[in-house]
């Protein structure tokens, strides 16, 4: 036992990065509370950098080194992990947590380092003018809300006047993201929005579905994470709200969320920015190049998964970044300011997506020195009890920037101006 | 042999009540001091910075408060947290509201509104005792965790609750925002943990102290020998929130920059402080220290060790690293149930003897 | 009219899930009592329980990860599922196996020590069992399924519907969880009441020595009162896994037992019932009259204040042994 662990260490010391390899680190969390939703996620940030590393000896001829650090969701933990990353010169952090996330954007403008928050983070980053290192592509929560918001006015034939719709939050910063944005649209669109706050960590929410159940609103919306996702269903399920009328964020549409609440979840929708299921060619290589030559990140059972596409997809972004800043600097062997140029110089197609294996699987994306954010593309899956699957039941449909572009400018302006920053671009 | 007290004589009642009576000691301590102040700051890096010494700085002031209230004062307080947080909230109104006040007086002002939030709270303990009193704590945990997260003037109505620490400098050196250098971190931290662990040694040996203990031991009978066990326990409580509000001020101004209440002052953070205590030695300053260093050095030197040094997984490191954990303190507790203050004052008195034990 | 029968609604579900909280506080409870230990590891033990029980379920090989990255193996599974009653069957003989090594390894080192270092070995415990949890069945999210019945009760919505109008919500779930714990109460009772080895715990409860000089075994007791304070664990374990899947935050419905606890005294079983109900009914009744006037999600706090408030009046809990100080 203790033999095998030392040739066991060896062998990874061995492989430790060399100096010239792309680091791109993966700050994961494999334990504590949200470890269920961490785990596939870091599998598939992994799992494509094998590939690349695998199939195509790395980005431009230079290997990715992944080195991954434990954060359990923890902003103390997320310091140390930081801090012990930033001597191997990380190219891009994507922490996937909203508290690490606050915590780094002062820290990443002053040691110029990027930080990629897809689908998660500070919503205003998506100025660049402000943000200048952080991206946000290709979505984030106010987009998501707005298209929710769409997405049940095409249901209900374009009128929401009179009708009810509640939002399930966690009580967090994460939670909270969206409610500006409703205010707004239920101000627009003239629908009545309740808020009902979930404590974390959300295991009993009997007070907030009764409520539900009693008001009888047309819509539920909800913003959860972790076990408050699986309680909320669960509860849904229970008084029998239609399922098809109960729509979450990405964060709250995985197959663990909605597993434990069996049959009765049939039905249930939620948010996404990125194809499901493994019907994509990209995985056949994964498949070939990773899974069967053993090399797979944790236990090698979550390939497909909602989370682990939205980690390969994260890498995906990461990795063109990468290759349009090997472009632009004319070496292969790039650093953190020119991986960040990159990113502004950004343009994935959706012919390039098909050229990596991923037809259809996200939007196209195109980044600038405003845009950190994309064009803020969602769609609805929809889950299907019986296969144990999700489905694409909608294209990608536009969030509504009448009502998003003041509130980022806002909000990146109050940043600017608490923090000194004269907004750039000009 | 070489730790010993023979021929060391005290010709003053001052030198015999010094706190380091042994010549030994009070090296070590003028050696440590020495370290910390004249030879770290020079050498420190961000990792050692971040990742150790300012946590661990913190938490030793957050554990000297809790150990003032619980250890000297026998008031078992679960409400470390909440009290944190009101630190932290308190330095990130003033610092917004009064920029151009030194943010070393803010974080002095947070810890006097914390400890009149302490003393608030503090008022059940009149009645309530023991194990008990820990639900009037617990209450101003949630209630205070839930009003911060609750009430958007305390966030300074930004979109998601998020608080920021703008820089801010001490003697032209930042000492708060990304800016800050890992040098100025560590000594603002540093100066704040020796004034207050001098100030909780000097509180502690006096009047006040003493009046702490006696309540501690036996409430009843310290009435009766005349000690008023309303000024005695308000005042454990408000010098313990002071320290507790210091030590969220500067979590979240110095070390984290960014915190939202919930994650970062959570009920976690209130058992972590009781067993920083517990585990270091209630009613001991220097076990203040053990304990801190204990819960927040161990963890981060079994992750370097497991996976920095022989390449493990991270999750498997990670959950290996908590069994170590569980099971170091429950030898320690096997060893020495008293604490680390108890175990590592056992060590003094084996090396008086050694080599010669009989 | 229409308020009175939600807020009767509100009070039902609060009572349900009052029950499920007194589950938790049962396992404390018990411990306090025989051994004076406050066992802060108690919401580790149920998720600990949940674990294996699932676990064993699926057919998981233990220390599959541990294993795989030490000999490079891919083991998962044995490929076999355990019928619900046998594994659990199973899982109680592995809490009382852990209860056994606890006691041989912890307790028996303790013995005649201070309470405060007690609960401080079970801080040890907790942190030692969260992570064996681990290390033994992955942190992945696991559904717990042993047959138990989910979902609204037709029958109470339709009976309801009748009286009042309008049908009320019952988790069927809930229901069965208070059958289970009106069983487990009684059975405990009995146990302690009838059985000789009950009255020797509740011997060593009233006083360690004295149960000594008569000849009880204290090693007996500890390790038969922890295989019961498993037990609950398990039973709680699966009534909350069931609910929200076997996951870490198992471990935090520790938290919603304190307040209980505080409440209903920590040496009393009939307090934790007792104490479980208040809480319950409470902390529902506020957040749906007070709560959406505040914003909402008030539920922890409250359980704390009303705790609060009833310790004023009688600072030794409900049903707790009256202090009775002496200088």
């Amino acid at each position: 036992m203790k033999l095998s662990f030392t040739t066991l260490a060896a062998a990874i010391l061995a492989a430790s990065p060399v100096l010239a390899d792309l680091v791109v680190p993966n700050m994961s969390y494999r334990t504590g509370p949200y470890a269920a939703n961490g785990i596939p996620y870091a599998d598939g940030f992994n799992d494509y950098f094998t590939l690349l590393n695998e199939r195509d000896g790395g980005i431009g001829g230079v290997r990715v080194s992944v080195p991954e650090c434990e954060t359990a969701y923890n902003t103390e933990k997320g310091v140390e992990c930081y801090e012990a990353l930033r001597p191997q010169n990380p190219l891009v952090l994507n922490p996937l947590s909203t508290g690490i996330t606050y915590q780094l954007i002062p820290r990443v403008a002053v040691d110029g380092i990027t930080l990629y928050t897809p689908g998660y983070g500070r919503t205003s980053a998506k100025n660049g003018s402000v943000f200048e290192w952080v991206f946000n592509a290709p979505a984030n929560y106010w987009d998501g809300a707005s298209v929710a918001i769409k997405h049940i006015l095409d249901q209900e034939g374009g009128d929401l006047s009179g009708k009810k719709i509640a939002l399930v939050y966690h009580n967090s910063a994460y939670g909270k993201e969206p409610i500006r944005t409703l205010e707004e649209l239920s101000q627009k669109h003239g629908f009545e929005l309740s808020l009902l706050p979930v404590d974390a960590p959300g295991q009993e929410q009997k007070s907030q579905w009764l409520q539900i159940r009693r008001d009888q609103p047309d819509y539920v919306i909800m913003y959860a994470w972790g076990v408050m996702n699986q309680v909320a269903i669960q509860e849904a399920v229970n008084i029998r709200f239609p399922m098809d009328r109960f729509i979450g964020i990405w964060w709250s549409g995985s197959e663990n969320d909605v597993r434990p609440a069996g049959a009765g979840a049939d039905g249930y929708k939620a948010l996404t920015f990125h194809g499901v299921g493994r019907d994509y060619p990209l995985y056949d290589d994964m498949q070939q190049y990773v899974f069967d030559a053993g090399k797979a990140s944790g236990a090698g059972d979550q390939m497909g998964s909602v989370l682990y596409s939205r980690g390969v997809y994260a890498a995906v972004v990461i990795a063109e970044a990468i290759r349009t800043a090997q472009e632009l600097a004319g070496t292969p062997n790039v650093n953190a300011a020119q991986v960040r140029d990159g990113f502004e110089a950004l343009n994935i197609t959706a012919e390039r997506m098909a050229e990596l294996g991923l037809p259809d699987f996200g939007q196209p994306i195109s980044l600038s020195c405003e845009n950190h954010g994309g064009d803020g593309l969602v769609r609805l899956q929809q889950w299907s009890a019986g296969d144990g699957q999700w489905s694409l039941i909608t294209d990608f449909i536009e969030p509504d920037a009448d009502i998003l572009n003041p509130l980022i400018e806002a909000d990146s302006a109050a940043f600017a101006q608490e923090s000194g920053i004269t907004p750039r671009c000009n | 042999m070489i730790y010993r007290e023979a021929g060391d004589f005290k010709t003053s009642y001052r030198d015999d009540s010094q706190t380091f009576p042994i010549r030994l000691d009070r090296w070590g301590y003028y050696i440590t001091l020495a370290v910390a102040f004249g030879i770290i700051p020079f050498v420190i890096n961000d990792y050692w910075a971040n990742a150790v010494l300012v946590p661990f700085l913190i938490y030793a002031i957050a554990a000297l408060g809790l150990n003032i209230l619980t250890g000297y004062a026998g008031q078992v307080s679960l409400g470390t947290g909440g009290f944190m947080a009101v630190g932290a909230y308190s330095v990130y109104k003033l610092m917004t509201a009064f920029p151009e006040v030194n943010i070393v007086i803010h974080i002095l002002l947070a810890g006097g509104i914390t400890a009149m939030v302490g003393v608030m709270f503090g008022l059940p303990s009149l009645r309530i005792k023991g194990f008990y009193l820990a639900v009037a704590t617990l209450a101003a945990q949630f209630f205070l965790v839930w009003l911060f997260n609750k009430v958007p003037w305390f966030y300074n109505y930004s979109a998601s609750g998020q608080i920021n620490a703008p820089t801010r400098t001490v003697l032209g050196h930042a000492v708060t925002g990304p800016a800050a250098t890992a040098p100025a971190k560590y000594l603002i931290c540093l100066v704040f943990v020796f004034v207050l662990a001098w100030v909780a040694r000097n509180l502690t040996r006096g009047t006040l102290g003493r009046k702490w203990m006696a309540i501690r031991d036996m409430d009843i009978a310290a009435e009766i020998i005349g000690v008023n066990p309303l000024g005695a326990k308000l005042s454990a409580f408000a010098v313990s929130s002071f320290f507790i509000g210091i030590a969220g001020a500067l979590l979240f101004a110095v070390y984290l920059g960014a915190a939202e209440v919930g994650e970062a002052f959570g009920i976690n953070k209130s058992f972590l402080v009781l067993f920083m205590i517990i585990i270091g030695g209630l009613g001991s300053i220097f076990g203040s220290f053990a304990g801190a260093a204990f819960l927040v050095l161990l963890p981060v030197l079994l992750k370097n060790l497991l996976v920095g040094g022989l390449g493990w997984p991270t999750d498997l490191a990670a959950h290996i690293e908590l069994m170590i954990v569980g099971a170091l303190i429950v030898l320690f507790l096997i060893v020495e149930p008293h604490g680390l203050a108890r175990l590592w004052s056992l060590a003094k008195e084996k090396l008086r003897l050694w080599p010669f034990p009989h | 009219m229409d308020q009175l029968i939600f807020a009767a609604e509100v009070v039902l579900n609060g009572l349900m899930a009052g029950v499920m909280y007194a589950l938790v506080a049962l396992g404390f409870v018990l411990i306090f009592k025989a051994s004076g230990v406050f066992n802060y590891a108690q919401g580790v033990m149920a998720l600990f329980a949940a674990l294996t029980l699932v676990g064993i379920q699926n057919g998981q090989v233990p220390f599959a990860h541990l294993i795989n990255a030490a000999f490079g193996t891919s083991l998962h599974h044995f490929g076999w599922t355990v019928p619900s009653v046998l594994a659990i069957l199973l899982t109680a003989g592995v809490m009382v196996l852990l209860a056994f090594l606890i006691e041989k390894l912890v307790l028996q080192h303790l013995v005649g020590q201070e309470p405060i270092i007690l609960f401080m070995a079970t801080i040890g415990l907790a942190y030692f069992l969260e992570g064996l949890g681990d290390v033994m069945w992955g942190a992945d999210i696991k559904t717990l399924d042993v047959g138990l019945p989910q979902g609204i009760s037709d029958t109470v919505e339709q009976v309801t519907a009748n009286w009042f109008g309008y049908g009320f919500f019952i988790d069927r779930l809930d229901i069965w969880a208070t059958v289970i714990a009106a069983l487990l109460v009684a059975a405990l009772v009995a146990f302690s009441q009838y059985t000789k080895q009950g009255r020797a715990m509740r011997a060593v409860a009233d006083d360690h020595q004295a149960a000594l000089s008569v000849g009880i075994s204290l090693r007996f007791i500890w390790v038969m009162v922890w295989s019961i304070a498993g037990f609950v664990a398990l039973v709680a374990g699966i009534m909350w896994g069931t609910k929200s899947g076997v996951q870490f935050s198992l471990s935090l419905i520790a938290l919603k037992a304190l307040p209980v606890l505080m409440l209903g005294g920590f040496t009393s079983i009939p307090g934790a019932i007792v104490g479980g109900l208040i809480i319950g009914v409470g902390e529902k009744l506020f957040e749906f009259a007070i709560g959406p006037m505040v914003g909402g999600a008030t539920e922890n706090w409250f359980a704390y204040v009303l705790a609060l408030v009833f310790l004023v009046f009688r600072p030794q809990g409900l049903f707790g042994e009256r202090i009775i100080e002496r200088v």
